[in-house]
């Protein structure tokens, strides 16, 4: 070995992350020059940008329904206080005592499943938690945990989330399907909002389709995928999804933005739904 | 050396910051010094050995990004030396060489990975399944697929590196196993022969309890800077974690195996 390089023994652990002791004495948190800081701050705004639109919609309580469309975030609608939907989703499962907007009964599971999600949780802890901003640049935390206790360890209940997604999505569905009427209810018709809708809900289901819980449960639990020949050929499908799994997080939550948008703009008759036939 | 400056020519000067020093200090120092077509940051920090500082500290051997030596940190990103081209780089660009940020420095680029062979021994191994003999395992291919992913891996360390749960916080080094050895865990529990829980040896429960697997918080590093382009985070952290939330945290998947053992 040559002089001077002896590895020194292991006196345990040191305080201090890149800059202990024992590490290269480098006063820098981070030697990076690329624009590191991009991602993570464009994917906070976004995050946010999501977060308030949503907040406002939510708690708005109003314009959420233009026959023969539902806003998203309004279904289904679980209180007596919804607006009637004629063959939608009115189930007043919590009866006339329900005084706050509807919408935050049901949005807790699309949240819950979205902040659960591991795509997300990248997303956001790197975004809004510096933990870490990006890769190889140090994180300002003195202490860290992780997903190891309380709240974080939560985030293991994201498969009963995905159960709850699956539900929504088939009642986002079953709205869709309604879209195919007319302001007067009839059926055999469609207009732009349809077609929001259709793209909507196909990103929707790609998305909770792709979750890695879902890859799981399918068949990423199995030892021998060969004793399973269906369920190894669906985990294959639902892999190839996952890996567009953040795009697909993404894309889905603008949709669903977007067709609550075109709700509200039909509801409060800022625009007429141009009927394709 | 030959001066280049024309950007028609095939040969330059860079400039270099090449971290030296070992516990009891050390600094970014300066260098000018010639790149080639075709080289890799590797080539230039032998050329600063040849030419310039005979006793640079370097830990290398294959030069071809297969026996994981020559991991450093090329401007603050974890790279193998040798994988890294110049071409990459504009040729004004000032590059900055520093060991691995996350380990114990010994002397300029050579760092003391020790703490990755100490989590490699906590790992229970491979458990032979009693019933077949020496040439009688028999696998199918789809059962060894998910595996297999992760023996391409060369150990150089770099996941170990970036990986901000030890990188930041060395108190965390002891209860943590990094996803190299996560990944280890990941690739045993999957394996189609592996027959640890017939001698009680829960893979699942022990990655969580004994290995740390609740600190990874899947920011994904470790998988942008596997130089295998092993999809580390997404095909063995994230399946053993849910692996994990089987064991402990689903009731559902706990009823469903008591009443399968039963019957």
């Amino acid at each position: 070995m040559a002089t001077g390089t002896e590895p020194q023994l292991n006196t345990g652990p040191q305080p201090g992350g890149v800059r202990g002791s024992t590490r290269a004495a480098i006063t820098e948190p981070h030697l990076r020059k690329d624009r590191w800081w991009l991602a993570p701050a464009a994917t906070a705004l976004g995050l946010l940008a999501f977060v308030v639109y949503s907040s406002w919609r939510a708690f708005a309580n109003t314009d959420y329904y233009q026959a023969p469309y539902v806003s998203p975030f309004y279904s289904p609608c679980l209180a007596d206080n919804c607006e009637t939907m004629k063959g939608g989703p009115n189930w007043a499962l919590f009866g006339d005592w329900w005084g706050l907007s509807p919408a935050l009964i049901i949005l807790i599971f699309p949240l819950g499943f979205r902040l659960t999600c591991y795509y997300y949780r990248k997303a956001y802890y790197r975004g809004f938690w510096a933990s870490p901003p990006a890769c190889a640049v140090a994180e300002p935390h003195k202490k860290y945990t992780g997903e190891t206790r309380f709240p974080l360890i939560l985030q293991n209940i994201h498969r009963y989330f995905f159960y709850a997604a699956m539900l929504v999505a088939v009642i986002l569905t079953w709205d869709t399907l309604l879209g195919f009427r007319d302001e007067h209810y009839e059926w055999g018709h469609m207009g732009l909002g349809t077609l929001v809708f259709l793209v909507n809900i196909v990103l929707i289901w790609a998305y909770t389709l792709s979750c890695h819980s879902c890859r799981h449960i399918i068949g990423g639990r199995l030892k021998h995928f060969s004793k399973h020949p269906v369920r190894y050929r669906m985990w294959g499908w639902v892999g190839k999804l996952n890996e567009r799994h953040m795009l697909l997080a993404w894309a889905s939550l603008i949709s669903v933005a977007l067709a609550d948008f075109y709700v509200y703009l039909l509801a409060t008759g800022a625009f007429t739904d141009p009927r394709l036939f | 050396m030959t001066p280049a400056t024309d950007t028609d020519t095939t040969s330059y000067d860079a400039h270099f910051k090449v971290w030296r020093g070992d516990l009891d200090g050390g600094d970014l120092e300066d260098f000018t010094v010639e790149v080639n077509e075709g080289e890799v940051v590797l080539d230039i920090i032998h050329r600063l050995q040849a030419t310039q500082v005979p006793d640079l500290a370097v830990r290398w051997n294959c030069k071809a990004g297969k026996c994981g030596s020559c991991s450093a940190e090329i401007n603050g990103r974890p790279r193998l030396l040798c994988m890294t081209r110049m071409s990459t780089f504009e040729r004004t660009d000032v590059i900055t060489v520093t060991p691995l940020r996350a380990f114990p420095v010994v002397r300029d680029l050579v760092t003391d990975v020790g703490f990755n062979y100490e989590k490699a021994r906590e790992i229970p191994s491979f458990v032979a399944p009693q019933e077949l003999g020496p040439g009688e395992y028999r696998m199918q291919q789809e059962d060894v697929g998910r595996s297999q992913e992760f023996r391409k891996c060369i150990e150089c360390f770099l996941c170990q590196d970036t990986c901000h749960v030890v990188r930041d916080h060395e108190e965390n080094k002891p209860a943590f196993a990094g996803p190299r050895f996560l990944m280890r865990i990941a690739e045993l529990d999957m394996h189609p022969l592996d027959a640890a829980e017939s001698e009680g040896l829960d893979r699942k429960t022990t990655a969580q309890d004994d290995h740390g697997l609740g600190y990874c918080n899947i920011t994904k590093c470790c998988t942008e800077v596997c130089p295998e382009g092993i999809k580390i985070t997404d095909n063995a952290l994230i399946p053993l974690k849910e692996r994990a939330a089987d064991r402990k945290y689903d009731p559902l998947v706990w009823l469903g195996n008591v009443i399968r053992r039963r019957s």
